[in-house]
């Protein structure tokens, strides 16, 4: 009996081990590919020029456009996904607290909004900027994107706020304090570190999406200067450049996956530290 | 104004029993009832508890001690499931039923839970919160208050050095001590305490039931607890509740050795 336990408890260890290892070689082989197949296309020129003639066909430039693009729409997006998320979760987790059918109806349809393909989202803004009598903006984008990752930022901010124990809540009450301060001032300081997670997941997802903004944002090769002008967005730049037949082009692609995967990272570190310097103060 | 000095409170409120000046009741229940998803918690409980005494709310698990407690600051609101009828006066107001707002009304009472909830952010700012609640804003009589607070609670001389870090960097007694500091600072007249010291090692709940010996001569501690030896030391008046009705009440020394029910005897036994 103790023997088959042994034996059970290695085959848990070996396959829970190989999952978890797998995720990191998985990130590892896809980091190595883009870089072997790109790493030829990378240059200073990629991160500081816009296209110039003949770029998509193996001529002169870079994705600056594309970069400064994508930045935009992400932020722009994840700010507006921000000011509408967070107090979305933060009533659910204080203002509907003794309505649970409430809440579990608004998480209900904030999971089903999680789930809609962004080609759907993309064809919404679409039909949106239609109505509204816009053409493909940067501003297109940006709102577009923002519908797609607000779910994302408000539900897993949600999640965190869930998991909060309801005595510091108590405590909070029993000192005086208004639902509304009991959700700004300690509540959000005690789910800070999974709001910037949240914060992460809906800007990596707004920064990575390409359905969403190829029929609202457009795609230009010049870097936009107002909100009513087209933008290129990193994602779609890697889609039309590996799409060409020139193999320099296709490099290219690679090179912009790069530029892309090396921004999420950097946002990834950057919201790893700011998570873990906010979460000392944090009730374990 | 935010005063530096302690509050004194007017005895103007009706008297228990006695009827003498000295023990005034700052809380009267009266028909309280809650009932919970059809089952009855709380059964018609009528209690008068004496101002700046130690009032020990003792039972099995289960019996509503702390529904009962949660009553008396309105933290049932959270519950959707709990319903509560009756009266509660704290002092001359009956919160259940008052226009004042909640929020001043459960200022009125300090909670110690069973286990401290420190605010995620640094002792200072723990003690200052809900001072800065009552709209104080000025740095000095923050400084004053949140000293005088952390010394009432004997927790000054271990923290006085490291005020701006994290208040969960503290040992789980200095939590409770500082969760205490900090509802002390909103000037309490009532301390809710909810078997405080259940999580505690015994030295830093040694400190907790001194500093509540210390404390009733300002405030009113209504204390549940289920260890009968800390009921003994502490209680001036004791509450004995079984299934969400109050069996026996009395001053410690008649009803631990003239119980009169056998609720209360059977309880005793098995808790010695």
């Amino acid at each position: 009996m103790r023997k088959r336990k042994i034996i059970e408890e290695k085959i848990f260890r070996f396959i829970a081990a190989f999952a978890a290892y797998s995720l990191i070689g998985i990130l590892a082989f896809i980091i190595i590919v883009i870089l072997v197949k790109g790493f030829n296309a990378l240059s200073v020129d990629m991160l500081i020029k816009t296209p110039k003639g003949g770029y998509y066909f193996g001529g002169e430039g870079g994705v600056l456009n594309a970069i400064v693009g994508s930045l935009y729409i992400a932020v722009g997006a994840t700010l507006i996904a921000v000011l509408l998320g967070m107090p979305a979760a933060l009533y659910i987790n204080v203002h509907l607290i003794r309505k649970k059918r409430t809440q579990n109806t608004i998480r209900y349809f904030m999971d089903a909004l999680w789930g809609i393909p962004s080609i759907v989202y993309g064809a919404f803004g679409f039909t949106l900027m239609l109505f509204l009598g816009m053409h493909a903006s940067l501003i297109a984008g940006i709102i577009t994107v923002a519908l797609l990752i607000t779910p994302i930022m408000a539900r897993t901010f949600d999640e965190v706020l869930s998991t909060i124990p309801k005595g510091l809540h108590e405590a909070t009450l029993a000192l005086g304090s208004t639902k509304t301060e009991t959700a700004f001032r300690v509540l959000f300081k005690q789910g800070f570190s999974g709001f910037i997670t949240a914060v992460l997941l809906a800007f990596g997802r707004g920064i990575g999406d390409a359905a969403s903004v190829l029929f609202t944002a457009g795609y230009t090769d010049l870097v936009p200067v107002n909100l009513d002008e087209p933008a290129a967005t990193l994602p779609l730049a890697i889609f039309f450049q590996l799409g060409s037949p020139i193999p320099e082009v296709r490099e290219r692609a690679y090179a912009a996956a790069v530029i892309l995967t090396v921004i999420i990272f950097i946002i990834s570190l950057g919201a790893r530290y700011l998570s873990k310097r906010y979460s000392r103060s944090n009730l374990k | 104004m935010y005063l530096l000095q302690e509050e004194t409170m007017t005895g103007k409120y009706p008297d228990i029993k006695t009827g003498q000046q000295e023990c005034p009741a700052i809380v009267r229940l009266n028909n309280l009832n809650v009932f919970a998803e059809g089952n009855h918690i709380l059964k018609n409980i009528s209690l008068e508890i004496p101002k700046n005494k130690v009032t020990v709310l003792l039972g099995p698990s289960g019996c509503g001690k702390t529904t009962l407690l949660k009553c008396m600051n309105r933290l049932t609101d959270l519950y959707k499931e709990l319903k509560v009828s009756g009266s509660i006066y704290i002092e001359e107001d009956d919160i259940l039923h008052t226009p004042k707002n909640i929020p001043s009304i459960r200022q009125k009472m300090g909670l110690l839970s069973q286990r401290p909830y420190p605010l995620p952010v640094s002792i200072y700012k723990n003690v200052a919160y809900g001072i800065k609640l009552k709209g104080v804003r000025d740095r000095k009589l923050l400084d004053y208050n949140v000293e005088k607070h952390l010394r009432e609670v004997g927790l000054w001389n271990e923290v006085k050095d490291r005020l701006h870090s994290p208040a969960t960097g503290l040992s789980i007694g200095q939590q409770q001590r500082l969760c205490l500091a900090r509802g002390l600072a909103v000037k309490p007249h009532i301390i809710l305490a909810d078997e405080p010291t259940s999580a505690l090692d015994p030295i830093s709940s040694k400190i907790i039931e001194n500093l509540f010996r210390k404390l009733k001569t300002h405030y009113t501690i209504i204390l549940v607890t289920h260890v009968l030896r800390q009921a003994m030391r502490l209680a001036d008046n004791v509450v004995f509740m079984y299934d969400g009705e109050i069996i026996e009440q009395g001053d410690p020394q008649t009803l631990f050795n003239n119980p009169q029910t056998d609720k209360l005897k059977e309880y005793l036994v098995e808790g010695n």
